[in-house]
């Protein structure tokens, strides 16, 4: 794949895709979970081990951001959503590395065991502390909550420029390679 | 194809509206659905926060306070392996040799400050910190069954036996219409009501209810109820004189024990047979089901709740051991749902002091 192609590296889309399904997954046992009393602890579960999953592959994918090479923005975005593409892909990668951080941290400071599988667990992150506890507990809602809305805006942008623009933007991120004389949309 | 976006078609008018419309029912259908699994289109439905809520309904709200259990000390020990259990289950706390504990007795209910009556429900929580950091988290109750099998049958049980405000006594007929929608209720209340009530904390058997799985090291699966028996001999509790008692009697009667010596219990564990109940905690198992003596809690140490680390722990009976597994009794989630809620609660309050004060626990 060469840095001049219209599509983002192989490695960053399989990422993108894998951990879109993740964390989509993520939100919604999590809030499945806390208003669930029958199947609250088969998901508390997989929650746990899936956040940890989910960590390592945030910083795996922060690594690759750093070290790859973008394809340019098409010429049909203007510099205000420019500015807002960026914005949110900061945000996105702040919280996929931060819910997860919260999560531990806020397990850790409940004095709880972080139980992975087994008799696995992790150590604790912070010293227990109760206030610790319940500001974390609460920054992780807010966080997920944050998490869902920013993934709303980038689906329907991402959309909008699909079907209305047709400007091929989800070529860029497709799972197979697009021919770039197809994909892209340089008018000059 | 060099400019693919100038030389697009525009899009008919019906097209347009309809690729608008595509994008909105994707937007609105996937959050619709995060609205319904949050639980926010069914507002009604019975939630572990509505359950705590009615905890602080029914007890009134103590900040910093558990919703349940509100009244409690703090106590430390350990916990010395026969070695019996190790053929039960493969949790290394079987292994024979000593585990420290902290734990916490308490008295059921949502009110920190009530006085000590007899018939309320005790409670003892243990935390035991196996030696590789994971934890074995019980609380159990005095009690020889519990109440109501399923989460919805003790909200509504909470409700019923809320004091009236005329009478200060909870409505009978509220009780009546209970037993009559949850049928299981009524022998286990029966069976509640009839049971020896103990005079003390240190000479009461404390009971786990429902039912677990242990797993062994050959990967056999039982199903097992567990009770802590005390080897403080049993005295009933004297109703006979009805002369006043002080506030916090049973805990003062506790920390003196405490004082004194060390308390013991033995950690029985009761072993089903193939059809025994293990998803019903208001039926009793058959007492003569296979009963193993797995090793002896010590207490011999007792704190108030303000100056304990066991203040800051919930009890969650979920947080189990490799080798101890959860059954599918609907209490057990449930019970493990509340509690978090209780405790995320509690945790992020300003702490009222506790009933049974520091200076009270070191005399």
């Amino acid at each position: 794949m060469g840095s001049n192609s219209t599509q983002f590296a192989l490695a960053s889309r399989i990422l993108h895709w894998l951990m879109a399904a993740l964390l989509l997954s993520m939100l919604f046992i999590g809030v499945t979970m806390v208003s669930s009393l029958g199947n609250y602890h088969r998901l508390v579960a997989i929650h746990r081990p899936l956040g940890i999953t989910i960590l390592i592959l945030a910083v795996i994918r922060l690594v690759n951001r750093m070290f790859t090479t973008l394809p340019p923005f098409p010429p049909t975005l203007s510099p205000r959503e420019r500015w807002v593409a960026t914005a949110s892909e900061r945000m996105l990668y702040t919280l996929m590395l931060a819910l997860p951080l919260v999560g531990w941290g806020m397990l850790s400071a409940g004095h709880y065991p972080i139980v992975m599988f087994g008799s696995w667990h992790l150590p604790a992150i912070v010293p227990a502390n109760p206030a610790l506890h319940a500001v974390l507990r609460k920054a992780h809602t807010i966080f997920a909550y944050l998490l869902f809305v920013t993934f709303l805006a980038h689906v329907g942008a991402v959309l909008f420029h699909t079907l209305i623009v047709r400007d091929r933007l989800l070529h860029r991120m497709a799972l197979w390679s697009i021919r770039s004389d197809r994909a892209t949309a340089r008018t000059d | 194809m060099g400019s693919a976006t100038r030389t697009l078609p525009p899009l008919s008018r019906a097209s347009l509206i309809l690729r608008l419309m595509a994008i909105g029912a994707v937007i609105i259908g996937v959050a619709g659905l995060f609205a319904y699994a949050a639980g926010w289109l069914t507002p009604h439905a019975l939630t572990p926060a509505r359950i705590a809520d009615t905890f602080e309904l029914v007890g009134g709200l103590h900040h910093g306070v558990r919703r349940n259990h509100a009244k409690g000390v703090c106590v430390s020990g350990r916990f010395d392996s026969n070695g019996q259990g190790v053929a039960l289950s493969k949790a290394s706390i079987f292994q024979p040799g000593r585990t420290p504990v902290i734990g916490r007795f308490s008295l059921s209910g949502g009110q920190p400050y009530a006085a000590d009556a007899p018939d309320t429900v005790r409670g003892m929580a243990i935390l035991f910190k196996l030696q590789d950091g994971e934890e074995w988290r019980t609380a159990m109750i005095n009690l020889p069954v519990f109440p109501v099998r399923t989460p919805q049958a003790f909200n509504e049980q909470l409700l019923a036996t809320r004091p009236d405000r005329t009478t200060g006594k909870p409505d009978p007929a509220k009780i009546t219409a209970l037993v009559a929608r949850y049928p299981e209720s009524a022998p286990a209340m029966q069976l509640i009501r009839s049971r020896p009530i103990s005079s003390d904390f240190a000479n009461s058997t404390f009971n786990s209810l429902n039912a677990f799985r242990f797993i062994n090291a050959v990967g056999a699966r039982l199903w097992v109820r567990w009770s802590m028996v005390p080897a403080q001999p049993f005295a009933p509790t004297s109703t006979s004189d009805s002369g006043p008692t002080a506030k916090n009697y049973l805990f003062d009667a506790l920390i003196a024990s405490i004082h004194r010596r060390p308390l013991e219990w033995r950690l029985v564990v009761a072993i089903a047979q193939p059809h025994d109940p293990t998803d019903d905690a208001t039926i009793p198992w058959p007492p003569d089901r296979q009963h193993v003596d797995v090793g002896t809690l010590t207490i011999d140490r007792v704190e108030s709740d303000d100056t304990s680390p066991a203040r800051d722990i919930n009890f969650d009976p979920l947080i189990l051991p490799n080798g101890i597994a959860a059954s599918a009794d609907p209490l057990l989630s449930a019970r493990s749902a509340i509690y978090s809620q209780s405790f995320t609660r509690r945790e992020g309050e300003a702490k009222e002091r506790s009933a049974v004060s520091p200076a009270e626990t070191a005399r």
